[in-house]
């Protein structure tokens, strides 16, 4: 179905991408990147539709999507 | 799989300094993906505001010049005068477009010079510590007004969009959000339309766009994009408040 990518590099961890998934797909991690930032992670990949919702809201264009 | 969405030609793949869920970030995108979609990142030249996006010519991989407080259009009349081939946008904040800005704003506006202005409404001084804007809200708490923004002392919120609409030089007025996926996308046309009606030489275009500053709100990232959608709305209605040639 779908895919994302997320730059732990670039992500900020503000969270927006978690709030528009339909699916539930994207979740708070307590990996840190090299910021000391909590990033965020796929969990649920098999669930993703590839709508590109959180990709058009990430104020740092750290996802990418597939489809 | 193919892939449906990435960082688009024009946006530089670098960290940026804006603190988590600014609107910045998604305004940046949005501009780079409309250059890239209309094919004219060679000819355009940006101008930097100061403020927040005062780091602006890190982000985009175009021509961009860094212009003093409030004088983005000056210097933007002058870029467009030496070479009207040249795309010249600026992209401000509200406290350099609408405060010390304001008198090169209306002027500019006004001669009807063939420019594209993007500007960020996120209500409050960001890069300075979140003082108060003269777009700040009746009511709102920033650091100059503690007990919210009194509008007997402080006066109200300036709706520039609207202000501007009534301007004859200017072609374009818009004001659109970033508060979800659907008015995110409507920025996205609304800012390609303001260009293109450059392209065409039609004259002034700006585009007001609402944006979140979590940190000087002090909400949340989700709760930012809340309070555009129910408070911030109320006070800057949305809509196209003038477009050349519709009536």
């Amino acid at each position: 179905m779908g895919k994302v990518v997320i730059n732990s590099a670039r992500c900020k961890g503000c969270g927006l991408c978690i709030e528009v998934c339909p699916k539930n797909v994207l979740v708070p991690s307590s990996k840190n990147n090299h910021l000391g930032i909590y990033v965020v992670e796929v969990k649920n990949k098999e669930e993703c539709i590839g709508c590109s919702r959180c990709a058009i809201i990430c104020p740092d264009a750290a996802i990418e999507v597939y489809r | 799989m193919k892939k449906v969405f990435g960082r688009t030609r024009t946006l530089r793949d670098t960290h940026t300094h804006y603190c988590p869920g600014c609107g910045h970030g998604i305004a940046h995108r949005l501009v780079a993906e409309v250059i890239d979609e209309l094919g004219i990142r060679e000819r355009t030249i940006g101008v930097a505001p100061i403020g927040c996006a005062v780091l602006a010519y890190y982000y985009w991989d175009l021509d961009i010049c860094e212009a003093p407080h409030g004088r983005p259009p000056a210097v933007a009349t002058g870029m467009k005068s030496v070479n009207p081939k040249n795309i010249v946008f600026t992209y401000q904040g509200d406290g350099d477009l609408a405060a010390i800005g304001f008198n090169e704003t209306i002027h500019t506006a006004n001669r009807g010079e063939n420019i594209t202005v993007i500007f960020i409404n996120n209500a409050v001084y960001g890069m300075t510590g979140g003082q108060m804007a003269p777009t700040t809200l009746c009511g709102q708490v920033t650091a100059t007004t503690p007990s919210g923004r009194n509008v007997k002392r402080y006066g109200h919120p300036i709706h520039v969009a609207e202000l501007l609409a009534n301007l004859p030089g200017v072609s374009f007025s818009s004001r659109v959000a970033l508060s979800d996926i659907p008015n995110i996308m409507k920025t996205k046309q609304a800012i390609k339309k303001a260009f293109q009606v450059q392209m065409d030489g039609k004259g002034f275009s700006i585009v007001e766009i609402l944006s979140p500053c979590p940190t000087y709100w002090r909400k949340t990232p989700v709760e930012s994009l809340k309070f555009i959608k129910e408070k911030m709305v109320k006070t800057f209605p949305l809509g196209v408040f003038k477009e050349c040639g519709k009536k």
